[in-house]
Order: structure tokens, then C-alpha cells, then sequence
């Protein structure tokens, strides 16, 4: 899950974090208010979860209520890469004379935290990272006993950081890793940490992604999960508690299990198809789970045929199949036709079940996403 | 023969008196599974489908004589199911449940470079010696006992390729699913070679997905260590970059590594065919075979 920056800076702040004083502001007139209330210069910043929001134009300096106001008309209401800006940061500007890079995450492949250090802050560190890897300092920590001092000043002297704020520096990355850790955090990031003319450290940015995973550990930052950020059917995925991902496509895919589903997807497009999303209905499901999974993608207007594959191990075929059956008996006329491939557990006591005057039953995946293909190009 | 697994591993189950835990352990043990013991803190005493019940892991291992341990706890509990499991003499610890915070499984990580124990999971279906014993969720009935290993990511794509093997009458050795999680225990590399080194196994169906590089580093592995003939398949070559397709391991950075073509690419360069579909796959076994 990822946190809105005024949300991660509140969190950097309340730890001790230094961040220049802002507030987030939704009218165009509130913006200009804040920024009077802060002094001139401000920055407005869009609050959508995006990268590049600056080079997009979602984040404008103003030196006077006039910047503010046209930056307010700006940036409230744009679409920013396809979301809506609904809110603004007001920021003072910070006049710095250099920016650095501070992060924590996980290296899946060693299986431990890395913190990261960089003097090469305030651009997009993903290409640094591609470009000049040894531009960004690295210390692997053991995550039984977390940061110890010397690491964070061993990665901060490794990066080259200035002398004059290398303990500032250290000390942010100290306060950075505890943060990730406590808040149970996938990235915690500064990018930029600026540094100003009297040698002090600022928090310009802020990202903090929370593992949703370990959400039931911090129901204060689960609050905080902003559904207006989300696509309308990913936030009703959500609700449904299906891992859901949509595409640009017309078939639309539901199955079990994340590798079959992808593998779905991918005979789609073998066979010629677009996939028009990825959902997952997950292990176990009961009837009313396989009829909120058809509810999604009849939902969605760009699916012109659906192809539900289910392998059951510990799914069952028939509860799938009543599902199926109870979800489609509601309709006069079924929006979309579905191909339905029943596999392992009670599969075929499911295909016993299933109503083939209102599905295709095929034996085989191979089989059924070739006819669902056909019946997009059919439908289209 | 088989790796890991086999008609003597005497199984405990941990959390056996949940929903899940005791339906999997009839499934088990209708299948076959030597399961001697289960854990429920503050349940010791009671049965579960005539195998009893045990306050630790510790009584439940040294009562029982168990060596192997399967869990069934809820993620909130699982990291602490295991680092209890791992403080005891099991030679194997497979990790079913599914959602345990990534932070807790890296700790998890530490203490097994610590200990003897082999962890398989978690996020996993499990691991199965067809005909001899079966640890976890997989639906027993699709495998065949023959000479060919399986190691996946992904659960219900072991399923798929299973299936097709044993429609065209090829049995598995072992079939082992490693989860698709971003911290696991047994990954591609320790599962090639329990296969390289098993006399039985004579071809080996490697599933693989988009995310991370574990694929890339297994074709290195394959190619400087392998005798015994590898297929495999990468599901997710249709993903957009920076989505997460459900399991958290399977997403596209976008920056060039953890794809499904640099994961084709580093296979076909170690010399190891990839299918297209999953009957593909199962084509370049039988060609081995």
C-alpha cells in the first residue's frame, strides 16, 4: 500500500525526520491561504500516486499569491497519467545547494534490508541504479538486529556524502531504517534530501509502501489507504478481496491461483486474444466468491467474452460450478458468454452441475481460451 | 526414489485443529501421509482424525519421532510457527500458509542460515512423492509415481503441467512447489540439486514466473551443474510492468530483469527449452524421455 507524501512526511516528521513546513489543500482558494500563512516561496504538489509528477507538470514553484493561485488552478482537477488530483501539497521551498538520495528496502534475492545512500538525489534513482550503479552506496543489514550506527555512517561515507553533513545524513538514514522496520514498510524513501547553504538536511520528498501483508499490524496506516487514488473496478476487487489487475484487453480471465491466471492470460494472447484483466479468485473459493468474481468482469465494458479456469486442489469443481450456475441464473440475458474449464478436485462432479445452456464447458485450457478468443472476435 | 519426501518421513501438522489443519491432514492421511503428530498451543491432549494433539513442536518431535512438520497457521502466527519448528531436530519444515509479512519471513531467513533445517515455502501447495506421501494442499489424484521432477512457483500451474504429464502417462519423482513469495526457503537451485543428485529422476519440469531473478540464477546453476535434461515455463509474459499479479514475487520492475524474456533468455542460453503453453513443456519432456 502506498502512502500520499504529505501522509509518509507526517510519518517522517513525527520521528524526527526534518521536513520544510506544509499543508495539504484541496480548493484552489485553501492553497493560497496555506501558502501565505507558510511565506513565499512554495511549492504545489500534486498528491497522486505517480512517479515524474514534476517533469508531468504536477508540481509548480510560486513566489507570490498571483503563482499560487495560477499553480492551484493548474494542478487541481489535471489528470496526472490517468488519475485525478484531488489534493495539494503547499510546501516552502527549500533552497538547497545539493540533493542526495536516502532509501530502505528489501533485496529479495539476499533476503535482507539494504540501505542506500546516493549524491546523486532529486532524479529518477531507478536509472541511476541502471546507469551508474556505483553511484548509490549500498550496506546490507541483518534484519534480527537492525541498523547499526556504523552502517548507517559506513554507507553514508561510502556514497561521498559532504563531511559538514554526513552525521545529519546518518542520522536521517538511522531514523529512515527504524521506520521501515517499525511500520513494517516494502520502501521507505527521501528523494531528494536536500542540503541547504547552512549545511542542514531537509526532507523534500517522502515515499513510505507498507507491505499490505502486514497491514493487521498497523491499522493506523490502513486508514490511511486512499480508495479514490484506485481504478473504480480495482477498488471493487479490493472490497472483494480479489487480486485484480486490469488490462487493456476484451477477454476477460478468472481462475485460481496466481500462475495459472498469468498463464491464462499469456494462452490468450497466443491464440490471438487480448486479455482484459488478471483475476485470481484464490484457494478455497465458495460460491459466492465465484459469482463476485463474474459480477467484476461483466462490470467491466471492454470484456466481450470471459474464460474461467479453475485447477482445484483445495477448490472445489462443484462449489465452483454452483457459483457459476447461481451467478449467471440471475440474468434474463448473460452480458457476456463464458467459457468454463474445470480441472482436479470434484471437477467432475462440477461439470455434472454446471448449466451448459449458459456456459461452454470445455475439457481442456488449451481448449477453452481458443473458444473464448473466438467469441471476443465474434462479439466485438 | 524421490527427494526430500518419501513413505517413511513421519509428518507433524502445525496448527492442526484449524479449519484448514484438520481437513489437510485427513487429506493426508487418506492419501497416505505417515502424519504422527499435530501442534495447537494449549490443545495438547486432544485428536485430530486419531492423531494426537500436542501443546509444542518440541513434545510433538520428540514423542512422536516426527522429521518433517507442515503449517497450517494463520500469517499472523506463521512466522513464529516456524521459528519454533526450526528450534527443533526437523529435517523439513513446508510453510503453506499464504500472506505472512515479508519483514517476518526475512527473519525467518537469518535464523535458517543458523540451523540445519530445511524450510520449503512459505505461500506454497507443498511437496509430493506420488504413491509415498504428500505434505500440504495438492490434489493427490493427478500424480503418477515415475521418473520426473517438478519444481514451481506457482501452485495450481504444478497442477496444469502435472496433469498433462500423467494424461500422456509420465510419472513424476517428486513434485515440489517453492511458493511464490519474495522470501522463501528451498528455491530453484536447492530443488535442481536434490534432482540432479536422485538416481531416479531422468528429466526435470522447472515452472517459473515473471519477478525477481531466481529463474536467471537457476539457468546459470543448470548450466554449470546439470547432467539430467531441464524443460521449463515462465508464466507471465503478457504482464504490464509495474503491476503485482497476485503473488508478490510476480511483479515486472520494468527495468529489464525479473521479465519473462530475460527469464526465456537466460533458460534457452543454459540450454533448456521453454514451452509456450504448458503441453509444450511436457513435448520437450517426452522428447528427453
Amino acid at each position: 500500500m502506498r502512502l500520499h507524501e504529505y501522509q509518509a512526511k507526517g510519518v517522517f516528521a513525527d520521528a524526527g525526520i526534518p521536513t520544510p513546513g506544509s499543508e495539504v489543500a484541496s480548493t484552489v482558494d485553501d492553497v493560497v491561504s496555506i501558502a501565505e500563512r507558510l511565506g513565499y516561496p512554495v511549492a504545489v504538489k500534486a498528491q497522486v500516486h505517480v512517479g515524474g509528477r514534476g517533469k508531468a507538470g504536477g508540481i509548480k514553484l510560486a513566489e507570490d499569491s498571483d503563482e499560487a493561485r495560477d499553480a492551484a488552478e493548474d494542478i487541481l482537477g489535471m489528470d496526472l497519467k490517468g488519475y485525478t488530483v484531488e489534493k495539494v501539497l503547499v510546501e516552502e521551498a527549500v533552497d538547497f545547494t545539493n540533493e542526495l538520495y536516502v532509501g530502505v528496502t528489501m533485496d529479495r534475492g539476499e533476503g535482507k534490508p539494504v540501505a542506500m545512500v546516493s549524491t546523486k538525489g532529486g532524479v529518477n534513482i531507478e536509472e541511476v541504479a541502471e546507469e551508474d550503479p556505483d553511484a548509490i552506496a549500498r550496506e546490507h543489514i541483518d534484519p534480527a538486529f537492525g541498523m547499526h550506527p556504523y552502517q548507517a555512517r559506513k554507507v553514508v561515507y561510502d556514497a561521498g556524502v559532504d563531511k559538514a553533513v554526513a552525521r545529519d545524513v546518518a542520522s536521517v538514514l538511522t531514523t529512515l531504517y527504524d521506520l521501515w522496520e517499525s511500520k513494517d514498510a516494502s520502501d521507505a524513501e527521501i528523494n531528494p534530501l536536500m542540503v541547504t547553504s547552512d549545511d542542514e538536511v531537509v526532507a523534500a520528498d517522502a515515499v513510505l509502501n507498507i507491505d499490505e501483508d502486514a497491514l493487521f499490524r498497523h491499522p493506523d496506516l490502513a486508514e490511511m489507504e486512499d480508495e479514490a487514488a484506485e481504478d473504480e473496478l480495482e477498488a471493487k476487487a479490493n472490497e472483494y478481496g480479489f487480486d485484480y489487475v486490469r488490462l487493456d484487453g476484451n477477454v476477460g480471465i478468472i481462475g485460481n491461483g496466481a500462475g495459472l491466471v498469468m498463464t491464462t492470460l499469456d494462452l490468450v494472447d497466443y491464440y490471438g486474444g487480448k486479455p482484459a484483466n488478471f483475476l485470481d479468485i484464490g484457494g478455497g473459493a465458495k460460491a459466492e466468491r465465484v459469482a463476485n468474481a463474474l459480477d467484476m468482469v461483466f462490470s467491466d465494458e471492454n470484456v466481450d467474452s470471459v474464460v474461467f479456469n479453475i485447477f482445484g486442489g483445495i477448490t472445489r469443481g462443484d462449489e465452483v460450478a454452483k457459483g457459476i450456475n447461481e451467478a449467471l441464473e440471475q440474468f434474463d440475458e448473460i452480458p457476456k458468454r463464458v467459457v468454463v474449464r474445470l480441472a482436479g478436485t470434484n471437477a467432475a462432479e462440477g461439470r455434472e452441475i454446471l448449466n451448459d445452456e449458459l456456459v461452454t464447458v470445455e475439457e481442456t485450457l488449451e481448449g477453452a481460451v481458443q473458444r473464448a478468443v473466438e467469441y471476443a472476435e465474434e462479439d466485438q | 526414489m524421490s527427494i526430500l519426501v518419501d513413505e517413511d518421513t513421519r509428518v507433524v501438522v502445525q496448527g492442526i485443529t484449524g479449519g484448514e489443519g484438520k481437513f489437510h491432514t485427513e487429506q493426508m492421511l487418506e492419501y497416505g501421509t505417515n502424519v504422527v503428530a499435530g501442534t495447537s498451543p494449549g490443545k495438547g491432549g486432544q485428536e485430530v482424525a486419531g492423531v494426537p494433539v500436542y501443546d509444542t513442536v518440541n513434545e510433538a518431535v520428540e514423542e512422536e519421532d516426527a522429521d518433517a512438520s507442515v503449517v497450517f497457521v494463520p500469517p499472523a502466527f506463521a512466522a513464529d510457527a516456524i521459528f519454533e519448528a526450526l528450534d527443533t531436530s526437523l529435517d523439513l519444515v513446508v510453510a503453506i500458509t499464504e500472506g505472512i509479512p515479508t519483514q517476518d519471513m526475512a527473519k525467518v531467513n537469518k535464523r535458517l542460515s543458523e540451523v540445519d533445517t530445511r524450510l520449503q515455502g512459505p505461500n506454497c501447495p507443498g511437496i509430493i512423492t506420488p504413491g509415498e506421501s504428500k505434505l500440504g494442499i495438492l490434489p493427490g489424484n493427478i500424480f503418477e509415481s515415475g521418473n520426473v521432477g517438478l519444481v514451481s512457483r506457482s501452485g495450481t500451474l504444478t497442477y496444469q503441467v502435472v496433469d498433462t504429464l500423467t494424461s500422456r502417462g509420465i510419472g513424476q519423482t517428486t513434485a515440489i512447489g517453492i511458493g511464490g513469495d519474495p522470501i522463501i526457503g528451498t528455491d530453484f537451485i536447492d530443488a535442481l540439486e536434490a534432482f540432479e543428485n536422485d538416481p531416479d529422476t531422468e528429466a526435470v519440469v522447472m515452472c517459473g514466473e515473471i519477478g525477481g531473478e531466481d529463474e536467471e540464477e537457476a539457468a546459470a546453476y543448470i548450466a554449470e551443474n546439470m547432467d539430467t535434461p531441464v524443460a521449463g515455463f515462465i508464466a507471465g509474459r503478457t504482464a504490464p510492468p509495474g503491476k503485482r499479479m497476485g503473488h508478490a514475487g510476480a511483479i515486472v520492475s520494468g527495468s529489464g530483469t525479473g521479465t519473462a524474456e530475460s527469464k526465456i533468455d537466460a533458460l534457452n542460453d543454459a540450454g533448456v527449452p521453454v514451452g509456450d503453453t504448458p503441453a509444450e513443456v511436457v513435448d520437450h519432456i517426452e522428447d528427453f524421455l
